[in-house]
């Protein structure tokens, strides 16, 4: 179970994540929404642990345990993974070195490859990571990433966007895998949270829990598919609109 | 002219040049040397050496225990040649004296790639003790095993003068491992060292030279490569520890039509050390082609990296890559890459990066688990593992060993 208690996130002395509550259970994934620069990124480069993302108030606890304080190695370790938005290029670092990585001693060459093959990125295995990746490259780059490390928890950061058509149903196929969707519901132990911008990988993978965040703050926790239909129709003015006013959510 | 003539032509134009200052590079004080060594007596068998001057040599990667793996072995002491020998037929090596003796064409490849009078250090060489190999691919001959050379400095105050004199004949195609090193680390010496490399038509050679020298020790290597219609020189440096001062920039001809030059270098150093590497290329014929690719670190020296490419004939295309990464406060990297095209029609690029590792990196790796100083690490490897094209597996193995090694001195 991932714990999210009143937390506030500053980055550079601005703090841009506002008493903020969450919590998923195993098995869950739980979609987030939000028009662009609404702190969907910041809340989840925080639970992931990234030092430039000070938690200034609040705390997060993960499979019992209080993670609040601990590193981003640690927490990966202890079953925390991310695909990043924008990962950066890192040169002379082959795609294999990080999955290699990933793996951290399970497996051998050929789940590599296995891997690779799942993700379409057998001719990426030799590339730089990264570099000269496309969008979409990037988002199963990444997801390939995730396959190898098994996290218990999976931290998405709009992994549709860039993405065509012809490769979103593979993104789909990719973290249902991961998310464990293909198990029936009482095995599953993986959890997931899924920034959305656009919400099109709703078609793809079911979730049940789904939340708007604005300027910082969760507005409202209802279901995902309910409120991507709203966004649609109204935008995210009158969806926002809606929830001003109301009180912050709390369990 | 005569070899007598030619001989005292080019005595006399060191002479003039015997006080001339490099153009690059902290002047050395050459009269705090000498030249003379303990003459060193000569080993038929190699593996009969000093173990611990084996072991200083096999860090440099000279192999002289299992030689099955070289197709010829070249190893000098100080001053004096104490072993040559070669196992495959269409390579010959040799100490230079002895070639000079055995062909009469020698002068033709005596002084023509480096000129005696570039600078004192030159100079130096021809008018004083001097010795170096002689290794020739005979036309059309292809050896898979690489012919090691080492040149190894055991006296405390020596100059080494080095010559070399590399052919490799029409569609010969040959790979050389030159290991440099030093008995001590606490013992001053100048190495000076001359490489003349000729690759005619259609031949290949790939040239793997490997720096382990000690912090006290000064280095001067001249190195210049003809190479004609067709040829491959493909060069690959490797600097994998401390040095007091090391300054040198090879330069290649391409003077026949397609003509090919590479140039890697990785250099790794530290505190107290100060390099200037560079290579140049001139693309004098149509079609001709060079990459130069370098890879500094250091974690307090200094390291001048320079790169010059110049097209002066239609079609032809140079890539230049300079990349530098300063672990710790302390160290300096000035990466000057430089083009010059003398005419339209040709392609010449360049980049060039310097900096500390990007924290954004490391963090990217923490995330998959990895600790700071594992992902440090990976970063460190990837960044000096240059991916050379064309490198024999064997070769290509043995480098990376190095680079693992000299990895191990900067972590
Ligand atoms: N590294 C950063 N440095 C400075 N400001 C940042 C940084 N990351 C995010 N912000 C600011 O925080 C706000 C939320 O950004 P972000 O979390 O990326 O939004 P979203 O992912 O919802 O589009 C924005 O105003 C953005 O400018
Ligand atoms: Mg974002």
């Amino acid at each position: 179970m991932l714990k999210i208690k009143d937390l506030s996130v500053a980055v550079e002395d601005k703090v841009i994540i506002h008493d903020v509550n969450l919590t998923i259970k195993n098995g869950e994934t739980h979609v987030l929404f939000g028009p662009n620069g609404a702190g969907k990124s910041t809340l989840l480069m925080a639970i992931m642990g990234f030092p430039k993302y000070r938690i200034t108030k609040g705390s997060i606890s993960f499979k019992g345990k209080d993670i609040t304080n601990l590193s981003v190695d640690e927490r990966a370790r202890m079953g925390i993974g991310m695909s990043f938005q924008r990962p950066p290029v890192v040169r002379g670092v082959k795609t294999q070195d990080m999955v290699a990585a990933c793996l951290q001693g399970r497996g051998d060459g050929d789940t590599i490859s296995q891997l690779a093959e799942k993700a379409d990125l057998n001719d990426f295995l030799e590339r730089d990571i990264n570099y000269g990746f496309s969008g979409g490259e990037v988002k199963r780059s990444e997801l390939m990433q995730l396959l190898a490390q098994r996290p218990e928890l999976t931290l998405l950061d709009e992994p549709e966007s860039g993405v065509d058509l012809v490769n979103i149903a593979l993104i789909g196929e990719l973290m249902n895998d991961l998310l464990e969707k293909n198990c029936p519901i009482q095995q599953r132990k993986c959890m997931g949270l899924i920034i959305t911008h656009t919400g099109h990988i709703l078609d793809y993978v079911n979730a049940r829990t789904g939340y708007v965040m604005c300027d910082g703050t969760i507005g409202c926790v209802g279901d995902p598919h309910e409120m991507l239909a709203t966004i649609r129709e109204k935008g995210y003015e009158e969806c926002i609109k809606c929830y001003l006013g109301r009180l912050p959510l709390y369990e | 002219m005569s070899k007598t003539d030619t001989s005292r032509t080019y005595k006399e134009k060191a002479r003039a040049a015997i006080e001339k200052k490099a153009s690059l590079g902290e002047d050395i004080d050459i009269s705090k040397f000498t030249s003379e060594d303990e003459n060193p007596t000569y080993q038929d068998d190699p593996s009969k050496l000093p173990a611990r001057a084996k072991t200083q040599m096999l860090d440099a990667g000279v192999m002289l225990d299992d030689p099955s793996q070289r197709s010829g072995t070249y190893i000098q002491m100080d001053n004096t040649p104490v072993h040559s020998s070669v196992s495959q037929d269409g390579v010959e090596v040799m100490p230079v004296g002895q070639a000079m003796e055995k062909y009469d064409w020698m002068p033709d490849y005596w002084w023509n790639a480096v000129a005696v009078d570039q600078d004192k250090y030159t100079a130096n060489i021809e008018l004083n003790r001097y010795s170096g190999y002689f290794i020739r691919a005979l036309p059309g001959q292809k050896t898979v095993f690489p012919v090691q050379a080492c040149l190894y400095l055991a006296k405390d105050q020596l100059v080494q003068n080095v010559h070399n004199i590399i052919i490799a004949e029409e569609n010969s195609e040959m790979h050389i491992i030159t290991g440099c090193t030093t008995a001590s680390r606490e013992e001053t010496g100048l190495h000076l060292g001359v490489s003349e490399f000729y690759i005619k038509k259609g031949a290949k050679v790939t040239f793997t030279m490997i720096h382990s020298w000690s912090p006290e020790i000064a280095v001067r290597p001249r190195s210049g490569v003809i190479i004609e219609d067709g040829g491959l020189f493909m060069s690959n440096y490797l600097l994998m520890k401390p040095v007091h001062t090391l300054q040198m920039n090879p330069l290649a001809r391409c003077i026949g039509e397609n003509a090919t030059a590479r140039f890697n270098s990785v250099l790794v150093t530290g505190e107290g050390s100060s390099l200037d590497v560079g290579s140049r290329v001139m693309l004098d014929a149509e079609g001709a082609r060079t990459e130069i690719i370098s890879r500094a670190i250091t974690t307090g020296g200094v390291i001048i990296a320079r790169g010059y490419i110049e097209g002066n004939a239609p079609e032809v295309k140079g890539h230049l890559e300079c990349r530098g990464l300063i672990l710790g406060e302390r160290g300096i990297i000035h990466a000057i890459p430089e083009l010059k095209g003398n005419l339209a029609g040709i392609d010449l690029s360049h980049e060039a990066a310097v900096g500390k590792i990007a924290e954004e990196e490391v963090e990217y790796l923490m995330a998959r688990g990895l600790t700071r100083e594992e992902a440090t690490a990976t970063i460190v490897r990837g960044f000096l593992r240059v991916d050379i094209e064309g490198l024999p597996p064997m070769l290509a193995d043995e480098l990376r060993r190095a680079v693992e090694a000299s990895e191990k001195e900067v972590m």
